[in-house]
């Protein structure tokens, strides 16, 4: 069964067209990337697939583990197995990261009718994704993303990812302000985290280089709000060469 | 210390924004004293989570070197008044850290009035304020001080969150200043839930309500900081807090 299926998407943001048509499919098992230029609709994809209030879908339908996910409400979608991984992680004074990351995931359980986790459990869970990212456990005792520099934001996005266990994760320029020991530390943890047959990423990037670590299957390139090519991992390489304006015209 | 026998109006300063029909059946506010003397220190709690209406008017005098702590939580009257009026000696130390919470038709005030009668003398007052419905939340603060008391250094925080169009907040911060070497600030602000943080939160799987709730459980956490009781008095706001978005939305 495809796990997304993006058909016709189109979608506004303060009345301007952003997506005009937008066709994707993914299923269980793939690695696929949207490289683009800016201004091209590379975040507003991840954001109209999370729900954010303010991206208006004008067209077009989404179909994720069989359902209708524009029906949907973000916290809903999370619990469906949707992880959209911000590209500014957002910083929430006097939360901490454990309180926060342990009620999400017992609402996304109770959403799914299992048990919530115990203090321990999570603890455990917790240390273990921390570990996988390289990242201190007292880091998640802190309030959410206050004082985190961009690496330690994006890595604590992934340490999010591997606790909430979802079955699509789409990462909205992951790789953007980490240096390349992050960047490393950060693609070994997608893969991870979501290497595996149940499992799919939908990466978002301009560059090449996240996807030398985190090897995508698929790699297409959206231009002016659609897709204008698709190819295997050698697209990006040619991308990388050739530029977007070359290859997508 | 004697009682005003005569009920106020809203003319009167201190009872402009006052439920003068629900003081009328409280009045005369008997004035409850607190006195803590030279060298001693003391943290008391006014904790008003019954639905009755209430109003309640502390005079506090504190002696020299004095300390006090005071915590104030207003969460569930339909009416309630809490009015301080605190005298410092030289060296005394004034904390006061409130929070006020609000829904349905209610009506909630602080009044504060700090007077600094003695030299180098610190006071603190943060308040916080969440409404509700077509709740009103007013915080009147004066602070005053004494030709002669030099040193002061008084500080005020004073911050509310409406959560929904409909409520109404009130903040007057009043500055009298007779001496010299004085250190005074205040902060004042009125604003509403971050939509950028409560939509991260929801991506992750929380609901609406809660994402509100641990939102505003952060904000209204500085009241409370490192007073005596400090975990008894977060759950009484918390459980409150759990009510106000639930109707809130």
């Amino acid at each position: 069964m495809t796990m997304l299926k993006i058909d016709n998407l189109q979608a506004s943001v303060a009345d301007k067209p952003i997506l005009k048509g937008l066709s994707l499919e993914i299923n269980p098992g793939e690695v696929h990337a949207i490289m683009g230029p800016n201004g091209a609709g590379k975040s507003t994809t991840g954001y109209v697939l999370g729900g954010r209030p303010g991206y208006e879908v004008t067209g077009g339908t989404v179909e994720f583990m069989g359902q209708d996910l524009l029906e949907l409400e973000p916290h809903e979608r999370a619990a469906l197995g949707l992880f959209l991984g911000f590209q500014y992680p957002v910083e929430i004074p006097g939360v901490s990261f454990v309180q926060f990351l342990r009620e999400a995931a017992n609402a996304q359980r109770k959403g799914r009718g299992e048990e919530p986790y115990s203090g321990g459990e999570f603890l455990k869970l917790a240390k273990e994704k921390a570990g996988l990212l390289k990242m201190d456990m007292e880091m998640l005792k802190r309030p959410v993303n206050v004082g985190f520099s961009g690496g330690e934001k994006k890595r604590a996005e992934m340490v999010q990812m591997g606790i909430l266990d979802p079955k699509l994760a789409i990462l909205d320029e992951t790789d953007s302000g980490l240096d390349i020991d992050a960047l490393r530390i950060c693609g070994e943890g997608i893969n991870s985290i979501m290497r595996a047959p149940d499992k799919a990423v939908l990466l978002i990037t301009h560059y090449q280089r996240l996807l030398d670590y985190v090897k995508p299957d698929f790699v297409h390139v959206l231009a002016g709000g659609r897709i204008v090519k698709s190819g295997g991992p050698e697209l990006a390489l040619q991308l990388e060469e050739e530029g977007y304006e070359a290859v997508a015209a | 210390m004697s009682v005003d026998l005569a009920l106020p109006t809203r003319k009167d300063e201190d009872f402009r924004y006052s439920d003068i029909e629900a003081l009328a059946t409280l009045w005369p506010v008997q004035r409850e004293q607190i006195v803590i003397a030279d060298g001693c220190e003391d943290a008391r709690q006014i904790v008003e989570t019954g639905e009755g209406a209430v109003a309640r008017h502390l005079v506090i005098t504190l002696g020299k070197g004095a300390k006090l702590d005071l915590r104030v939580l207003t969460a569930g009257p339909v009416y309630g008044r809490i009015a301080i009026d605190v005298t410092l000696a030289e060296g005394a130390d004034f904390t006061l850290g409130a929070a006020q919470l609000a829904t349905g038709s209610e009506t909630l005030e602080i009044v504060t009035d700090v007077n600094h009668a003695g030299p180098d003398a610190t006071s603190a007052q943060v308040v916080r304020t969440v409404l509700a419905g077509h709740s009103t939340g007013t915080y009147l603060g004066r602070i005053a001080v004494a030709r002669g008391a030099d040193g002061t250094d008084a500080e005020q925080s004073v911050r509310a969150m409406l959560l929904d169009r409909t409520a109404t907040a009130n903040a007057r911060p009043e500055l009298e200043i007779f001496a010299d070497d004085v250190k005074a600030a205040h902060g004042c602000a009125v604003g509403e839930l971050d939509a950028q943080g409560l939509f991260y939160l929801m991506s992750r799987g929380l609901t609406p309500p809660q994402a509100k709730r641990l939102m505003l459980q952060a904000f209204i956490a500085e009241a409370f900081t490192g007073a005596p009781g400090e975990e008894a008095l977060s759950e009484a706001a918390l459980s409150r807090l759990g009510q106000l978005v639930e109707t809130g939305l």
